[in-house]
């Protein structure tokens, strides 16, 4: 190969004479090789997106623009903007009071489709909290992280602000006049050479405009891609039943749950209701109550498989062969007996899971993980249907995207016409598919080819800096739109606000295209319902109120479909397995969506980035998680950076050893190492796209990891992750979290003849003698929180839920590594038992509020003070930050700022702030406050009606987000309270009892049900 | 003066046991003492010495300007350490300037004559020790503007310091502390500023020296106050040799930490205060009376005797270490076993064993009267005890803090460069006021020693 730096003098020469030497040169290798010089400058100096056409503005242009714009700026006055009543939950507009928060329901697309609804809190027209919302089916009040965050992306100071031609700014109406002369030869030409891609549809409206557009361009095609689709589960469903579907789980009503690779809880369209529903049939009252079991086969360890009764860590390639096993144990027909077990699959284990479902027959559940290809899906649900599921635990609708498709067939389509050249017109709309659609398919490089592009997109991200036009896209609490819930509710999405930067909405934006660019987004939503006739027409205007503060159209749920499973599957299109299997002796490679930034659509949020991730706590970073015994057989260690070559593309990322991972195996996480994410996204982690194959999108091959000798330093929240020190830091920490009895654990059967089992002993619990006197405790309210360790699986919802409402600042990666992030309620994790399947328990840490609080007698300043009401209280103004408190707090859980964390720079960052909380500056100790400004809110209106607080009327951010209902909270004083009544069980337990601090905080122990048969 | 001069005759050749060597009179005494202020100059190597201390002085006020600009962040502590160098710094500090005190007052009180020679540089130590350790307290706090909260003035909020914290007996303790040592060192002055005023040969000086001589006349009258006003200062300042280090060990023990929450600690750190003070009188002497010449003055027998104050405070602290260890397993609380043993095997085992080391097996040698006697032995040891005592602080900080109840939020900490900077820095302001001290003011007191050379010849004579 020729070297690149080397300059021949000759050509050099060559090229003054060719040039004459009048002409001005900038370097040698310019005269040298004029071709690659511009290809060097073209990199250095990009002028992006590259033009299409010259835009060619003339002088006489500008005059006339002068004048029309002058002529025009008298008649804005004229104008006045359309009225689009939104209306708020419960509490009607009447009833505003300038300085009250409002409470409005809409719903969160995710990236997958699908919808979370919401309750939107909105300070004097400022969204500043989401809750969940308790009508939406997919909610029932509670919400995942990304529920919480979402808030965070509408106030990102880093959205697109401006339409964007060329680079160059422009207006809106440029767009629409460009888009009303596409109109025109699309017309003409029936829309041939133009494609729209977008994300998963499932907003009926989008969808319905999707169609009616399609059927004007008949010519046109329409895409959908989001790289975490369902297509597995779908093709997986149409093998088996013949037709596209939806599928829903009804949790409530299983007693056996069995997750082949699988992360259900709080993950996914029904993630949320479907952590409440597992939740609710695991509650344990007492003794007599009962608890579902569950048993999670998984390559990763997950928080679902840390929930389990039973945890069986097996590659992704290997859970169809136990699936297959598992199908002729409960006796699905037509399936070839005598499949080989995995190895590593313990004797009686898998008749012991087969036993117990037929004992549960109906009230069982067989589900397989979205990466998992169709024909798992087949047979779990082939499984479901032997058990007599359907219909119970199990239930099929009609699918609840517009259009369903695979998304994968749908991109490579798109591809291949762009690629050969049928495409000259493309609208992006959503996604980001330069970043993540499969590498395979070298999008970028087919995008390239297309004559225009246009782009409606939240971020200049890498679509839209490819693009021609970028025209600022809504965040969802800016514009009106709708979305279906996993089981087909549709939902409204209602704005809060109006368009910070006069984004626009994808209905506009199709809209246009129809003809009509004047209708706007809410007309287009409720024109939309207003044609499907749910109400009478002079019901209507009641109906729409109604469906505007409920958030949720009622009726639309979809009915349940009767299906009939269809023998051999396995060998239907789509059904049959894709070949992915690792050789012997090779290694495998497991996609997966990052547990916090999901696909790469959160990169930018900081709340998330800093999140720790469940059960590493890594925070800012992604990894290759890998088991023990893997880290032995590559020699490698926490931070070593490995080079893996899947598909013959290399990437090289740093590994991390995952306690519980399944060997021979590695999972990556897709949506970091992204380059245009923003100033939070930008150089955290390490692309997992770049490697990811369209042919492969779950799991495959790969060659041995070669060990590169670079290291990376990850950063975990918990230190207790360097297990590689000779596996003595994590046995050490965890045992020492076990011989301290935080985590006290049993099984059911335990628990039904030892009821007792976590309580402490009385010379513990009784009041010692104290130094200073008492406070009185026996009248008012008392607050208290009470735990539930066994109903949380640690998603982190709660943590990300006291970000946004306490105005709790992100500290960024070098800062977690120096030991300082700000949460004031974290999810600790301790693992028990061996490292290469272990149990692994959380345990949620606010501030424990001590009746004798340790931290209150040290302050110099009495800047942390006790309420009447048994509060701990930190007084900001008064720190002046010695952090005594914190060094006498048991439970570290007081946050200092060590240097100023808070944002006071970002203007756009202030609409995010909670008014009721202050924001604290630098030298000054923070710390869980049990929300007092919930609390003292709820006091203040009560004592205006002359009423007491009614239990449930005071609900914590964190017990809010819970999609679990784990954290109750309330007045320990009412002993029909549901704390008292938490607190009054047999599990309750405080940690470190016997400090005599005597916490507010309980905890009710873990329970787990194993069962019998299966010997571990 | 009218009387007979006396000699201080004894045996021409010294022994090495007498507090001053043979052969001075008060005139002889004087004339070396004020030299070194008024007529010797200033040598090379001070000027050496000097630059350095002041190169230091002027990293620290760099080290200071950081952390105000960017806050305690630029530090290494973090949660769960959140003290760090800086109070590990305090309380080494201000333990060395306990020696001075124990000298100038405790052993007046006792009528130890060999304190003489000893106790100005010694008391001026103590009053820089604790210039550099009060600096620390306001420093480490995160707005160290509103310092004053920590005072007891009338606030027209009506808010006043939270009295059951033991800080703010640190600010009581601490403040006392300084407010009588610089009293107690100036009174001591008073006489021999006078002295260097009437032998001063310049105008300027004999006016600055005598503004601060306070028109000392060395009447009868003068001499009388003089010696009650010594003594009652002595009577006052003996008490806070053992309160100060007691209120500052209760910083700790007040806490519910394993390693903190301890009945032994005051005690041991008011020893272990003497311990490192001493060390530190006696690596300010060796070199003194070396490059100054003031063998005569600082003898042998000085040394050999705080050597031995060295040894019985080592052992006490020894002492300590070993019943926190004995109690941590007798009284079998789970935490405290634990810390116990993570001090010894746990990641900072190696600072546990090297304290073991410097500040508990070297400090054996003292056993020996020739390593006692021998100033280079000594002004060794001497470091090794003054690294000792800081090591044992950072240990009792650090390793107690870093590892506490909960292990998911066990930590570790590392000092970053600013944390050296503010350490090294109060190191040369410590440096930079003792050659300001030893240039300009009388090292060691001069009436006193004429005294000295009063008893030892009626001594000799009898």
């Amino acid at each position: 190969m020729k070297d690149k730096n080397f300059v021949d003098l000759a050509s050099v020469r060559a090229g003054l004479e060719n040039g004459g030497s009048k002409r001005f040169w900038q370097s040698l290798e310019q005269l040298a090789n004029p071709e690659e010089y511009q290809e060097l400058a073209r990199r250095e100096f990009p002028v992006h997106p590259p033009k299409s056409a010259a835009p060619g503005v003339s002088r006489r242009n500008v005059l006339k623009l002068m004048a029309a714009s002058a002529g025009l700026a008298g008649l804005t006055a004229c104008t006045k903007l359309p009225i689009e009543h939104i209306a708020p939950y419960v509490r009607p507009s009447e009833e505003f009071v300038p300085g009250h928060p409002l409470f409005y329901a809409t719903s969160m697309p995710r990236p997958e489709g699908g919808a979370l609804g919401l309750l939107v809190k909105s300070n004097m027209g400022r969204p500043t909290k989401a809750e969940g919302n308790p009508d939406h089916p997919a909610s029932l009040g509670s919400t995942d992280i990304f529920g919480q965050a979402s808030l965070l992306d509408l106030w990102d100071p880093d959205r697109a602000q401006t339409v964007l031609h060329e680079g160059a700014i422009t207006n809106y109406s440029e767009f629409l006049e460009l888009l009303g002369q596409l109109r025109g030869r699309f017309l003409s030409q029936k829309g041939a050479g133009f494609r729209i891609l977008t994300e998963v549809v499932t907003s009926p409206t989008l969808g319905s405009q999707l169609t009616s557009l399609m059927a004007q361009f008949p010519e046109a095609k329409w895409h959908q891609y989001t790289p975490l689709n369902r297509h597995a589960e779908r093709d997986g469903l149409r093998a088996l039943f013949g037709e596209n579907l939806s599928v829903q789980y009804r949790f409530d009503q299983a007693d056996v749950v069995v997750a082949l690779d699988s992360d259900f809880l709080c993950s996914g369209r029904g993630g949320v209701r479907y952590a409440r529903d597992f939740a609710d049939k695991r509650r344990v009252r007492d003794t007599r109550s009962s608890m579902n079991r569950l048993y999670s086969i998984e390559s990763m360890a997950t928080i679902t498989g840390a929930t389990a009764d039973h945890r069986l860590p097996l590659r992704s390639s290997q859970v169809e062969a136990f699936a297959t096993a598992l199908a002729v144990a409960v006796g699905v027909k037509g399936i070839a007996a005598g499949a080989q077990l995995p190895a590593g699959v313990p004797s009686g284990w898998l008749a012991g899971v087969a036993n117990d479902l037929r004992q549960h027959g109906g009230s069982s559940i067989v589900l397989a993980g979205d990466h998992q290809p169709p024909l798992v899906h087949a047979l779990a649900h082939a499984i479901n249907a032997a058990l007599g599921n359907t219909g119970k635990t199990v239930v099929y609708t009609a699918p609840i995207e517009v259009q369903p498709v695979n998304e994968m067939d749908s991109i490579r389509e798109l591809v291949g016409d762009m690629n050969s050249g049928k495409v000259d017109t493309l609208l992006i709309i959503g996604g980001n598919p330069v970043y993540n659609a499969p590498a395979d398919l070298d999008f970028e490089k087919a995008l390239d080819r297309v004559k225009l592009r246009l782009r409606l997109g939240i971020y200049n991200d890498e679509t839209s800096y490819r693009c021609h036009w970028l025209i600022p896209q809504t965040h969802f609490l800016e514009s009106w739109s709708d979305e279906r819930a996993y089981d087909g509710t549709a939902s409204i999405v209602q704005p809060l606000i109006a368009p910070l930067y006069g984004n626009r909405s994808p209905h506009e934006v199709i809209g246009a295209l129809l003809g009509d660019p004047g209708r706007t987004p809410h007309d287009w939503v409720r024109g939309y319902w207003s044609d499907q006739k749910l109400a009478t027409e002079v019901e209507y205007e009641t109906f729409w109120e109604t469906v505007l503060e409920k958030g949720v159209i009622p009726g639309t749920e979809f009915p349940a479909k009767t299906v009939t499973a269809r023998p051999g599957f396995g060998a239907a299109p789509g059904g049959g397995s894709n070949g992915q299997s690792a050789g012997a002796g090779a290694m495998e490679i497991t996609f997966r969506p990052d547990q916090t930034i999901w696909d790469g659509s959160y990169t930018n949020n900081s709340w998330l980035q800093e999140l720790p991730k469940p059960l590493t706590t890594m925070t800012w970073d992604n990894a290759a998680y890998i088991s023990l015994a893997a880290a032995e057989q590559l020699s490698v260690t926490n931070g070593d950076v490995v080079e893996i070559a899947h598909e013959g593309r290399k990437l090289r990322l740093p590994v991390w050893i995952l306690p519980g991972h399944a060997d021979g195996c590695m999972t990556v996480t897709f949506g970091y190492g992204r380059s245009r994410a923003g100033q939070v996204g930008n150089g955290t982690g390490f692309n997992a796209y770049s490697i990811w194959t369209s042919d492969k999108p779950g799991f495959g091959p790969i060659s041995q990891p070669r060990k590169t000798g670079e290291r990376y330093h990850l950063v975990t929240m918990q230190r207790h992750n360097i297990i590689t020190e000779g596996g003595r830091q994590l046995e050490e920490e965890s045992k020492s979290a076990f011989q301290r009895d935080l985590v006290r654990v049993a099984s059911l059967g335990e628990f039904r003849s030892n009821p007792d089992f976590a309580a402490d002993p009385p010379e513990e619990t009784v009041q010692a003698p104290n130094l200073y006197p008492r406070y009185d405790y026996s009248t008012g309210y008392q607050w208290a929180m009470a735990i539930d360790l066994n109903s949380c699986v640690g998603c982190n919802s709660c943590v990300i839920a006291c970000y946004a409402e306490n105005n709790i600042s992100v500290v960024g990666k070098e800062q977690v590594d120096a030991g300082r992030i700000m949460q004031w309620i974290r999810v600790d994790t301790y693992w028990r038992g061996n490292l290469e399947n272990p149990e692994a328990y959380h345990v949620v840490m606010p501030c424990m509020h001590c009746e004798n609080a340790p931290c209150e007698y040290v302050c110099p300043v009495g800047a942390t003070i006790h309420s009447p009401e048994g509060l701990n209280l930190m007084v900001y103004n008064r720190c002046v930050g010695t952090r005594y408190c914190s060094n006498n707090c048991p439970y570290k859980v007081r946050r200092f700022n060590f240097e100023l964390y808070a944002d006071w720079q970002t203007p756009s960052l202030y609409g995010v702030r909670n008014p009721d909380v202050s924001v604290r500056s630098r030298g000054v100790m923070e710390k869980c406050t049990y929300c007092v400004q919930r609390i003292k809110e709820a006091e203040i209106r009560t004592q205006v009606a002359s009423r007491t607080i009614q239990d449930g009327e005071v609900v914590t951010a964190c017990q809010q987000a819970c999609p679990t209902q784990a954290i109750v909270f309330g007045n320990m004083n009412d002993p029909k309270s549901k704390v008292s009544i938490q607190r009054a069980q047999s599990r309750n337990y405080v940690l470190i009892a016997d400090l005599n601090v005597r916490p507010r905080t309980s905890y009710l122990a873990t329970l787990r049900n194993p069962n019998p048969e299966i010997k571990e | 003066m009218a009387a007979r001069e006396p000699e201080n005759v004894g045996t021409l050749v010294a022994s090495g046991n007498e507090v001053l060597a043979p052969g001075h009179t008060y005139g002889s005494v004087t004339d070396k003492i004020t030299a070194i202020v008024l007529t010797r100059g200033t040598g090379n190597k001070y000027k050496v010495g000097f630059a350095t201390a002041v190169g230091l002085f002027i990293a620290l006020n760099v080290g200071i300007t950081v952390l105000m600009a960017y806050g305690v962040g630029v530090w290494g502590i973090n949660i769960p350490v959140g003290w760090g160098y800086a109070i590990t710094n305090f309380v080494w500090w201000i333990g060395i300037g306990h020696a001075g005190t124990l000298i100038s007052a405790f052993l007046l009180l006792m009528r130890q004559q060999w304190r003489t020679s000893i106790n100005r540089f010694a008391e001026a130590m103590t009053l820089f020790a604790v210039a550099c350790a009060g600096m620390f307290p306001l420093l480490h706090m995160g707005r160290p503007w509103l310092f004053y909260w920590l005072l007891p003035y009338p606030d027209t909020m009506g808010v006043w310091p939270q009295f059951r914290s033991p800080l703010v007996w640190d600010v009581f303790a601490v403040s006392t502390y300084a407010t009588v040592s610089l009293l107690f060192w100036y009174v001591g002055l008073i006489p021999d500023l006078a002295t260097v005023r009437d032998r001063a040969n310049k105008r300027f000086k004999q006016i600055i020296y005598g503004i601060f001589a306070l028109g000392w006349r060395g009447s009868a009258r003068h001499w009388k106050q003089y010696e009650m006003a010594g003594l009652l200062l002595a009577g006052i300042a003996t008490p806070l040799v053992v309160s100060v280090h007691t209120v500052v060990s209760f910083d700790f023990t007040i806490a519910i930490l394993p390693g903190w929450h301890s009945t032994i600690f005051p005690p041991y750190f008011v020893a272990g205060a003497i311990y490192s003070g001493f060390a530190m009188v006696i690596a300010l002497a060796v070199p003194l009376r070396k490059y100054y010449g003031l063998e005569d003055f600082l003898t042998i027998r000085h040394l050999d005797n705080m050597g031995k104050i060295m040894l019985a405070t080592g052992m006490i602290v020894a002492y300590s270490y070993v019943m926190e260890t004995f109690m941590a397993f007798y009284g079998g609380n789970k935490f405290d076993v634990y810390m116990i043993m993570n001090r010894m095997t746990g990641p900072y085992a190696t600072v546990y064993w090297v304290l073991i080391s410097v500040n508990l097996v070297i400090p054996q040698l003292l056993w020996s009267s020739r390593i006692r006697r021998n100033p280079l032995y000594l002004f060794l040891l001497s470091f090794s005890v003054q690294l000792g005592m800081w090591l044992e602080r950072y240990m009792i900080i650090v390793t107690s803090l870093h590892r506490d109840f909960v292990p998911s939020s066990w930590g570790m900490f590392a000092p970053t460069r600013w944390d050296w900077i503010v350490f090294l820095g109060t190191i040369g302001f410590f440096f930079t006021l003792f050659y300001l001290f030893i240039r300009f003011l009388p090292m060691i007191s001069i009436f006193e020693m004429r005294d000295l050379v009063r008893k030892t010849a009626e001594e000799a004579e009898a």
